[in-house]
């Protein structure tokens, strides 16, 4: 083991994983995370707590870690290289598993463009390549970068993302050779629409022989509308949605879109613990946690794993 | 070359505004190129401001000059026989030469008429593009001979990230994916492999936040 987390133990068991997602308040309430995440318990093996998403000020993700980790729920914190040079980075890991923390996701970052502070100085001082090479020097060399030996090393379970929908496509599983090459663990991948291209990633990534050196957890993310889908379709950078899934929302009908959603989900879930290399789900029912318990019910994922 | 733009007239006039005797001063290297400081947008712009204080009734008295460069001492000195006539000085160089140009004169302000913008290239006509950041270490042989620190949105070493779609970034459709110029022009060369070796973290120091910088030439001083 290397970081002892109920998500490495689940993996490395061979039990299929289902992680979910929580996105912090943008504010200091702490009964908005408390609501949330009573959801996702007992339905995931662990919770993703995204990093100031679309570079919207919201709550730290290690703040509503450690409040997670305090509930009894084991959170994967993110951590994005948008925000903190390699000074923060390195000393903001330490405190995240003084807090209990035993997951990171390594992040590039959404451009701030997007988000509420447009003003702002980014800093992208490592990428998240790098910084899946300074949490590993860190847990299994014990040293900073720069070489200087530490107090403790941070044994965090280190995970990144892969956009497989992203450009350009032939070049996504040389990327993501390079994050295994980095040290990489385990990855959740951008939420999947497009099966037929996804599986044709999965299988060069099989090529490759990369499914046997890291987990892959395929992203999910139920649909509430047909609007929804159309706006992942043309605003959500790097997304693809196939018009078949839109006019399966769009014949559903106001009353029955939800159901419709869930449906569409629970069978994408099916098709994906088809694919080899396919390790887990990871489930983004964003502002929708209430779905999450009917999904992974659907899907036969319940009772989550217990592992020691 | 370095890319400038000239700052928006109000802007200029409510610098100038306790003045009424300035020099406008030209520079006849790289703002000339990009047209934003050389001889004919200082005349362009000493008219405009002469006009727009006629009609406020509070006429303004310019020295129009055009100097051979802002950032060598040599050609600032002309300057001296005049400078001490005027209230101000309107630089048109780029940040280098306004700055040189303040540390030089002593006696009277020294205001900025442009803005710098970056170091790049002309596209095309009055089209012109970033293309260096001066990290003071280059990295060109490894990425072919594309940029990542600039031309990639959030200088990443090991892109394209999840952003990238059809060669453009997220930030901007008009916008390219320098990762994905890095990845064609390497295929191009047949040296795609480059691309599976993970760039290291990059040493800032060479760059600003190595504090201000400072080029030393033993072999040339005198």
């Amino acid at each position: 083991m290397k970081a002892g987390s109920n998500l490495e133990k689940v993996l490395t068991s061979g039990k299929f994983a289902v992680t979910g997602e929580l996105g912090p308040p943008k504010g200091a309430d702490v009964s908005v995370i408390e609501r949330k995440a009573n959801l996702l318990k007992g339905n995931v093996d662990a919770v993703n707590v995204t990093d100031n998403q679309t570079a919207i000020v919201r709550m730290s993700s290690i703040a509503v870690g450690a409040i997670l980790q305090r509930m009894g729920i084991e959170a994967t914190m993110q951590m994005v290289c948008r925000d903190r040079n390699r000074i923060a980075m390195q000393s903001d890991i330490f405190g995240a598993y003084a807090l209990g923390l035993r997951n990171i996701l390594c992040l590039s970052g959404d451009h701030q463009k997007f988000g509420n502070q447009p003003t702002a100085k980014n800093v992208f001082d490592l990428d998240s390549i790098q910084l899946i090479q300074t949490v590993k020097l860190m847990r299994d060399e014990h040293k900073v970068l720069g070489g200087d030996e530490i107090e403790g090393a941070p044994a965090m379970f280190i995970g990144a993302a892969e956009n497989p929908f992203a450009d350009p496509f032939e070049y996504r599983v040389i990327r993501l050779a390079k994050k295994v090459a980095a040290g990489v663990d385990f990855i959740q991948t951008q939420c999947i629409y497009d099966m037929a291209k996804f599986e044709r990633f999965m299988q060069m990534v099989c090529d490759r022989g990369l499914h046997e050196k890291v987990h892959i957890l395929a992203g999910v993310t139920p649909l509430k509308s047909v609007g929804m889908a159309r706006y992942m379709k043309e605003k959500v950078a790097g997304m693809e949605v196939p018009e078949e899934i839109i006019a399966r929302m769009k014949s559903a009908g106001k009353e029955k879109a939800r159901e419709e959603g869930l449906n569409i989900c629970a069978e994408q879930i099916q098709r994906l613990r088809q694919i080899e290399g396919v390790h887990g789900i990871h489930l983004m029912a964003i502002e929708w946690e209430d779905a999450v318990h009917g999904i992974v019910e659907r899907a036969g994922l319940l009772p989550r794993p217990e592992v020691n | 070359m370095i890319i400038a733009e000239g700052k928006p007239i109000k802007d200029i006039l409510a610098m100038i505004d306790d003045y009424d005797k300035i020099i406008v001063a030209g520079c006849k290297g790289c703002v000339t190129v990009c047209s934003a400081g050389g001889q004919k947008e200082v005349e362009i712009l000493s008219s405009a401001l002469r006009l727009a204080r006629q009609t406020q009734g509070r006429p303004l008295q310019i020295k129009e000059v055009t100097l051979e460069r802002q950032c060598d001492t040599e050609y600032l000195e002309p300057m001296r026989e005049y400078a001490d006539q005027y209230q101000a000085i309107l630089s048109l160089a780029c940040g280098a030469g306004i700055q040189f140009v303040a540390e030089k004169f002593r006696k009277q302000p020294v205001l900025p008429g442009v803005n710098t913008q970056f170091i790049g290239v002309t596209e095309e006509q009055g089209v012109w593009t970033e293309r260096c950041q001066s990290c003071g270490n280059c990295l060109l042989h490894q990425t072919g001979g594309i940029c990542p620190v600039t031309r990639c949105s959030k200088s990443l070493f090991n892109g394209p990230c999840g952003g990238s779609k059809a060669g453009k970034c997220e930030i901007d459709p008009q916008v390219d994916c320098g990762w994905q110029l890095i990845y064609e022009r390497l295929k191009e060369l047949g040296l795609l492999a480059k691309l599976e070796i993970v760039l290291p973290i990059k040493d800032w120091s060479t760059s600003r936040d190595g504090g201000p910088r400072k080029c030393i030439r033993e072999d040339l001083k005198i």
